[in-house]
């Protein structure tokens, strides 16, 4: 039950950031991405902001084996690139440019998008939906880079 | 940009920064949104779905409660059916297979100096700039 409690109050302050840092406003987002055009710098702000709070708190949990509920603290971060990662990165830039929206964003001002919110989170879950199923089939019928991890 | 625009970016960032904070020092959680999500739809994330089901709960509600006090907020989203399911596809697919979106590689990753997060990074901004320059100043779709 506390896992539930802190588990909504950080996806809530999540959510509470992004409304008021204006990551939710979707020409904002693309305005950071178009160097050629009317470039907005806000979201450098807001990728600076977080990592300050969260960078004290990798600090705090690199000297502490459980967290404050009980469960293992991360292991250290993996120091490895592969092919999924980059070809990953690659397809959600992408998607992330042509509408400004990512999946934090997306479910935070899901209830103010309207019908369009409601495509694009269902063809976003729909993607993750069928992910693993397509690694599998690949998987079976020849070794490709991007079905070896995981 | 507003003058104020980067104040309120640097406030919202502080608090998502401190949302993930929390997630990582009480739930011992990485806060990353396309996991969380992505766990709890293909069946991954099992074991701890009342966790995830919480934190998206939380991260739909507190916005929609707090938008009253904005009056209003326009996220001047497209409504270009094609678009927004091109965009969704290639969001899902991308950020299951990189195992991470903004969030997770963005600020928990570069926060830790990992590797990972911050290729990842590098890679996901430059696709979606090439994109915006190709969509917005080439082709006028966007």
């Amino acid at each position: 039950m506390l896992r539930m409690f802190f588990a909504a109050l950080a996806g809530g302050l999540f959510g509470a950031g992004l409304l008021v840092s204006g990551m939710v406003d979707t020409v904002k987002v693309q305005g950071w991405l178009d160097v050629f055009g009317a470039w907005d710098p806000t979201l450098a702000f807001v990728m600076g902001g977080a990592i300050i709070p969260m960078a004290i708190a990798w600090r705090v949990a690199a000297r502490r084996k459980l967290s404050g509920l009980g469960t293992p603290i991360p292991s250290p971060s993996v120091q490895k690139l592969d092919p999924n990662l980059i070809a990953g990165s690659i397809l959600f830039g992408a998607g992330w440019g042509l509408v400004g929206l990512c999946p934090g964003p997306a479910l935070a001002a899901s209830t103010i998008n309207g019908l369009s919110g409601v495509i694009f989170i269902l063809a976003m879950l729909a993607a993750m939906i069928t992910l693993p199923a397509l690694r599998r089939a690949f998987a079976s019928t020849g070794k490709t880079a991007w079905t070896s991890a995981r | 940009m507003l003058e104020q625009d980067w104040i309120w970016g640097l406030i919202g960032g502080l608090m998502i920064g401190g949302a993930g904070a929390l997630f990582l020092l009480m739930n011992g959680r990485i806060m990353g949104a396309s996991g969380i999500i992505g766990g709890l739809v293909d069946g991954s994330g099992r074991a701890n779905w009342t966790e995830r089901a919480a934190f998206l709960a939380g991260l739909v509600i507190v916005p929609a409660l707090l938008v009253p006090l904005y009056g209003s907020v326009d996220t001047r989203l497209t409504d270009n059916v094609w678009l927004l399911v091109a965009a969704g596809l290639l969001v899902g697919f991308g950020t299951r297979l990189a195992n991470g979106c903004t969030s997770g590689h963005g600020v928990c990753g570069i926060s830790r100096l990992s590797l990972r997060g911050m290729a990842a990074t590098v890679f996901y901004i430059a696709a979606g700039g090439v994109t915006v320059l190709i969509a917005r100043h080439l082709l006028g779709v966007i």
